[in-house]
């Protein structure tokens, strides 16, 4: 599998329109293929709509803030990790607030990681190996750990399952 | 040749005295670093949405703070926030610290503490929207004499 040459496709929620034009960019910046929502709603609608749609469309990892207005980024997680198509897709949460509960909320919630706002380049480097863990349900495991993972993290995920 | 040069040091000295004087951070050279071939205007872009933001905030808090019935500190937060994010999604140091000040006059319901901020938000806006104009247009002034616009750390 070239998982090198395939593009991610990031899907980014944010109802401001400076952080989504900003978020867009850096993470086309990092070789992702984004769309970007402008609400919960519509990230859930651009999700299911997908359902019916190419294999192509497919989100590989959502982004969103925690801050707007009707469905927050935590109600959009959780409606993700309840629902049995999309449970799958990592979730990541901005938040311009610096609220330990916030964060520990949504960790708990499901969320892979919590970015502050503004976010940086640093940031999004985070991302690919959330993505990278994602392809490896698509393959045997086994092999997946053989190819793909080094020796390392093999051994330290062998010790994190037991 | 010279003239790029001139044109790019004063564009380095103007640059280094924006951040030297708050007015902007390093939130604003991740920006400029962000722009690139694919997006040769992005920063200019990310700005005029800035000071679209700007003026509609700012609006709603006169008229929020206007209300002689009673003041909604709810909605005055809510709009004090977006600006917070705005500004420190570009960079805009000291707005974005005005903003710090106003929630918090906002939390305590003082109006007059809130029209304070009011003032210096709205003057510190439009200080930052002349000077980052101004060093705008030294970018186009070199990009026209045939220059590229040095990155300043």
């Amino acid at each position: 599998m070239a998982a090198s040459e395939t593009k991610f496709h990031v899907l980014a929620v944010d109802d401001t329109l400076i952080d989504r034009k900003l978020i867009e960019k850096l993470l086309q910046t990092s070789s992702y293929q984004v769309t970007a929502v402008d609400s919960g709603t519509k990230a859930l609608e651009f999700l299911g709509l997908n359902n019916n749609d190419h294999q192509d469309a497919e989100v590989n990892l959502i982004i969103t803030d925690y801050c707007m207005p009707g469905m927050t980024g935590y109600d959009l997680l959780r409606k993700i990790k309840e629902s049995s198509s999309f449970k799958d897709i990592p979730v990541v949460i901005m938040s311009s607030d610096n609220i330990p509960s916030r964060i520990n909320r949504c960790l708990e919630g499901g969320a892979e990681e919590f970015f502050l706002k503004p976010v940086q380049l640093s940031d999004v480097n985070k991302l690919r190996p959330h993505l990278m863990k994602r392809t490896q349900t698509n393959v045997n495991k086994r092999k997946a750990m053989d190819e793909i993972v080094s020796p390392d993290r093999t051994r330290a995920r062998y010790n994190e399952l037991e | 040749m010279d003239v790029v040069n001139q044109l790019q040091r004063q564009f380095i000295d103007y640059s280094a005295s924006l951040h030297r004087e708050g007015f902007l951070d390093d939130q604003f050279t991740q920006l400029q670093k962000l722009q690139d071939d694919n997006s040769p205007d992005f920063v200019v872009e990310v700005a005029s949405l800035f000071f679209e933001d700007c003026e509609k905030l700012i609006n709603n808090m006169a008229r929020a703070l206007e209300q002689q019935q009673g003041v909604d500190f709810k909605q005055v937060d809510a709009s004090v926030h977006q600006l917070k994010g705005s500004s420190s999604s570009i960079g805009a140091m000291r707005v974005k610290d005005v903003c710090i000040a106003f929630r918090s006059f906002c939390e305590a319901q003082n109006r007059e503490g809130c029209l304070r901020c009011l003032q210096q938000v709205t003057h510190e806006y439009s200080l930052l929207k002349n000077k980052l104009q101004t060093l705008f247009r030294l970018q186009q002034q070199i990009l026209a004499a045939g220059g590229s616009i040095p990155v300043v750390e």
